[in-house]
C-alpha cells in the first residue's frame, strides 16, 4: 500500500471518528454517573437539524452549533427527567428520545422551509469550513512529515480538534477533580455519596447536561462541518456505533478514544475499498461494515478483557427513608 | 333485525361500488420518502402533473418501514383506490400477495416485476437504466481530464448494478483505458439515506483519481453533489433532474421518467392496461438532462456524440448489456 494512501486512510478515519468520539464521551458522562443512554442517536439527530436550521436562519454556524447544543441539551433534561425525577426505566426513556427526534426533526423541518424534511443548502459562514493550520501550504512538499501535517492534520474542520481535545479533558475531569470523583461514585454507589451529603439528584442532571452538550457538538458537526444541511435520518445509527464503542471502551476515555479511531478506521477502509484481498481471500466489504458490531460483542462476551458497566447503570437512586 | 342488517349490507356495497366508479389513483412512496429530490419526488411530481391536468386528485403515503408495505397496499385497495401505484423494487412482493384478493384493482409497481401470468391486474413498469446510464458515462469519460471516473450506487441491489454496469460501459466506449471506481453505500435500506457517508466515499474516489462522479444512491447522493461541488470535480445526478441543486458541478443527471409512468398510470385510471412495460431511450423513459444549469460543462462535441449513440442504442447497433439478465458485467467487477 502507498504511503499516500495510508496518509488518505488516516484522514477519512479522523473526519468519521470524530461524530462517534463527542457521542461517545457524551455517553460516557452520562453512564459514569449512572443514567444508561441510548438516546444518543436521537440526540445528535436533533441537534443536527437544529443547528443546521438555525445557521441557515441567521446565517452564522457559531448561532446555529449553540442551538444545536441547547435541542440536545432539552432531550437530556427529559431524559433526566424521566429516569432521575420520575424513575422510570432509562432503556425506554432513549427509544423514546430516538422516535421523537426522528420524527419531531422531518416534521419541524417540512413545516419551517417546505424542502421535504430536509433544510435549505448552506454556505460561508453558515458552515464549518476546514482549517489550514500553519504552514501546512509551505511544509507541503517535506517527506513523510509534509503529507502528514498537511493531509492529516491540518484541513479539518474546527469541531475535529475540539473532539480531541474533549479526551483529555474528559480524563482530567473524571480521574483529577473532586466533581468527577463524585461523578464516578455516584454511578457505582450513589447511596454511599448520598450519606456524604452530596445531592445525588444533582450530580446525575450535571452529567445528563453535560452529554447533551457534547452530542450537540456531535450533531452539529454532521449537518454544518462534514454536510451543508440536514436530511431525514442523517445520524445513520451513529449513535448505536458510538455506545458499541463506549463499551468496548469499557467506560474509559482514553480506551474511547482508540475505540472509536479504530471503528473510523474500519469505515475508512470500506469507503476505501470495496473488497479487500488478503492473504488469497476475498474479504467482503460487508464483513468490514460488520466488524465493529462482531468487535463489541466479542468483547460483551468476555473474550478480550471484561467489560464491567457501572454499578447503579440504569436503577434510579430511591433514597431510603 | 337481520333484514336491516341486509339493507345496510346492500347499501354499503352500492357506495363501495358507486365510490370505485370514479375511483381515485393512489400512490405509495418507497423508504427513501416523498422527497427525496430523486426517485420518488419525481413520482410525486407525475401524480402532481396528473392533479393538474385533469382536476383530479389523488392519495399517497410515505412508507416508514417495511412493515407497512402490504398493510398500505390493502388500506388503498380495500378503499376503492384506482390504480395503486408503487415505486420501488420492494413492492413486487407485496403486490404479489395482495394483487388476487383485490381482482378488480389494477396494480402498478414501478421498478419491480411481478409475473403478468399469475396476477394479470398487476402492470410492472422497468425502465432501461443501463441505456441512460451508457450515455451519462459517456458524458463522464468525455469530461473527465484524469481518465478516472467514480459511480457511486445506494443499496447494494441488482437494479443499482445495472446502472453502474451500463454507465461503466459508456464510459469504456468513450476511453477503453478509463478506469471506473465503484462503491456501495451499503447492504441495508438506510444506504439510501446517508449523506455523510455519501461524502465521504466521494473524497476516497477522488483520492483515487476520480473527477467525475456518478451517484445513483437516492439521499446519500445530496452528499455526494455537495462533496463533489466542494472538491470542485464534476457529478453526475440520478432520476429526476439534479443539476440545479449544485450549479456548475452536475455535469448531467441520468433522467429516469418515472413521472411521466406515474401520469400515464394515473391517466388511464381503472382501464390502465397491465402486463409489463420497458420503457427504454426510444420510449424516452431515460435520457440525460440539459438545462442552463449545466449548459457550459456540456460541450457541442459531447453533445453530438451522445445523441448519435442514443440513436444507435434506439436503432439496435449499439447493445448495452443489462447486468440483470445474467447478473454479470462484462466491464466492472462488483
Amino acid at each position: 500500500m502507498e504511503f499516500l494512501t495510508i496518509v488518505q486512510l488516516l484522514d477519512s478515519t479522523l473526519r468519521s471518528a470524530t461524530p462517534l468520539l463527542l457521542a461517545c464521551l457524551a455517553g460516557l458522562f452520562s453512564e459514569r454517573a449512572g443514567i444508561f443512554d441510548i438516546g444518543l442517536e436521537g440526540k445528535m439527530l436533533a441537534a443536527a437539524f437544529l443547528s443546521a436550521a438555525v445557521a441557515f436562519a441567521t446565517g452564522s454556524v457559531w448561532i446555529g452549533l449553540l442551538a444545536g447544543i441547547g435541542a440536545s441539551v432539552a432531550l437530556s433534561l427529559l431524559h433526566g427527567l424521566a429516569s432521575i425525577n420520575f424513575r422510570g426505566n432509562q432503556l425506554i426513556s432513549g427509544v423514546a428520545i430516538n422516535f421523537l427526534a426522528a420524527g419531531a426533526t422531518v416534521l419541524f423541518a417540512q413545516n419551517w422551509f417546505r424542502q421535504g424534511g430536509r433544510t435549505p443548502q448552506l454556505s460561508g459562514d453558515a458552515r464549518f469550513d476546514p482549517i489550514s493550520l500553519p504552514f501546512a501550504e509551505t511544509l507541503q512538499d517535506v517527506p513523510i512529515f509534509g503529507p502528514i501535517y498537511h493531509e492529516l492534520i491540518s484541513g479539518h474542520a474546527i469541531l475535529v480538534y475540539v473532539a480531541l481535545f474533549m479526551v483529555p479533558l474528559t480524563w482530567w475531569v473524571l480521574f483529577r477533580t473532586r466533581f468527577g470523583l463524585r461523578l464516578r461514585a455516584v454511578g457505582e454507589a450513589p447511596e454511599a455519596v448520598d450519606t456524604a451529603g452530596i445531592s445525588v439528584v444533582h450530580l446525575r442532571y450535571a452529567a445528563v447536561i453535560i452529554c447533551g452538550i457534547l452530542c450537540g457538538i456531535a450533531g452539529a458537526y454532521l449537518s454544518t462541518g462534514l454536510q451543508a444541511n440536514f436530511t431525514k435520518d442523517m445520524t445513520a445509527n451513529r449513535g448505536f456505533i458510538a455506545l458499541a464503542a463506549l463499551i468496548f471502551a469499557k467506560w474509559r476515555p482514553w480506551y474511547a478514544l482508540g475505540a472509536c479511531l479504530l471503528f473510523g478506521f474500519l469505515f475508512a477502509i470500506e469507503t476505501r475499498f470495496q473488497n479487500i484481498d488478503l492473504l488469497g481471500f476475498t474479504l467482503p466489504v460487508q464483513f468490514v461494515q460488520a466488524l465493529p458490531y462482531i468487535l463489541t460483542v466479542v468483547i460483551l462476551a468476555g473474550f478480550v478483557g471484561r467489560a464491567i458497566p457501572p454499578r447503579a447503570g440504569g436503577a434510579p437512586y430511591i433514597k431510603e427513608r | 333485525m337481520t333484514l336491516m342488517q341486509k339493507f345496510l349490507g346492500a347499501t354499503a356495497t352500492l357506495a363501495l361500488t358507486a365510490g370505485a366508479a370514479f375511483a381515485e389513483p393512489a400512490l405509495i412512496y418507497d423508504l427513501g420518502g416523498k422527497f427525496d429530490k430523486s426517485f420518488n419526488e419525481a413520482a410525486f411530481n407525475g401524480a402532481q402533473q396528473f392533479a393538474e391536468a385533469t382536476g383530479g386528485s389523488f392519495r399517497d403515503i410515505e412508507l416508514q418501514s417495511e412493515a407497512q408495505r402490504e398493510q398500505a397496499l390493502r388500506r388503498f385497495a380495500e378503499r376503492g383506490m384506482n390504480p395503486v401505484v408503487t415505486t420501488g423494487f420492494s413492492m413486487s412482493t407485496p403486490i404479489a400477495n395482495v394483487a388476487a384478493d383485490y381482482p378488480d384493482t389494477k396494480f402498478v409497481t414501478i421498478d419491480g416485476f411481478v409475473d403478468p401470468g399469475a396476477h394479470p391486474n398487476v402492470l410492472s413498469i422497468l425502465f432501461s437504466e443501463h441505456e441512460g446510464s451508457y450515455l451519462v458515462g459517456m458524458m463522464a469519460a468525455m469530461a473527465s481530464d484524469s481518465g478516472t471516473v467514480g459511480f457511486i450506487g445506494g443499496m447494494d441491489i441488482p437494479l443499482i448494478r445495472r446502472f453502474a454496469c451500463g454507465y461503466a460501459q459508456g464510459v469504456k466506449a468513450v476511453n477503453g483505458d478509463a478506469t471506473v471506481i465503484s462503491n456501495m453505500t451499503g447492504t441495508t435500506p438506510s444506504a439510501w439515506n446517508d449523506p455523510v457517508k455519501g461524502s465521504e466515499l466521494t473524497l476516497a474516489q477522488i483520492s483515487q483519481g476520480a473527477d467525475v462522479v456518478y451517484a445513483a444512491a437516492g439521499g446519500t447522493g445530496i452528499g455526494v453533489l455537495q462533496t463533489a461541488a466542494d472538491q470542485n470535480i464534476l457529478s453526475v445526478g440520478v432520476d429526476s433532474n439534479q443539476n440545479y441543486m449544485q450549479p456548475g458541478s452536475v455535469l448531467t443527471s441520468m433522467l429516469k421518467r418515472v413521472d411521466v409512468a406515474v401520469f400515464e398510470s394515473m391517466s388511464a385510471g381503472a382501464d390502465l392496461e397491465t402486463g409489463v412495460k420497458v420503457l427504454g431511450l426510444a420510449e424516452e423513459g431515460v435520457g440525460y438532462s440539459l438545462d442552463e444549469y449545466n449548459a457550459s460543462l456540456v460541450s457541442d462535441e459531447m453533445k453530438a456524440a451522445v445523441d448519435a449513440a442514443r440513436a444507435s442504442i434506439i436503432s439496435g447497433d449499439i447493445a448495452v448489456h443489462n447486468y440483470t439478465t445474467d447478473d454479470s458485467c462484462p466491464v466492472l467487477d462488483f
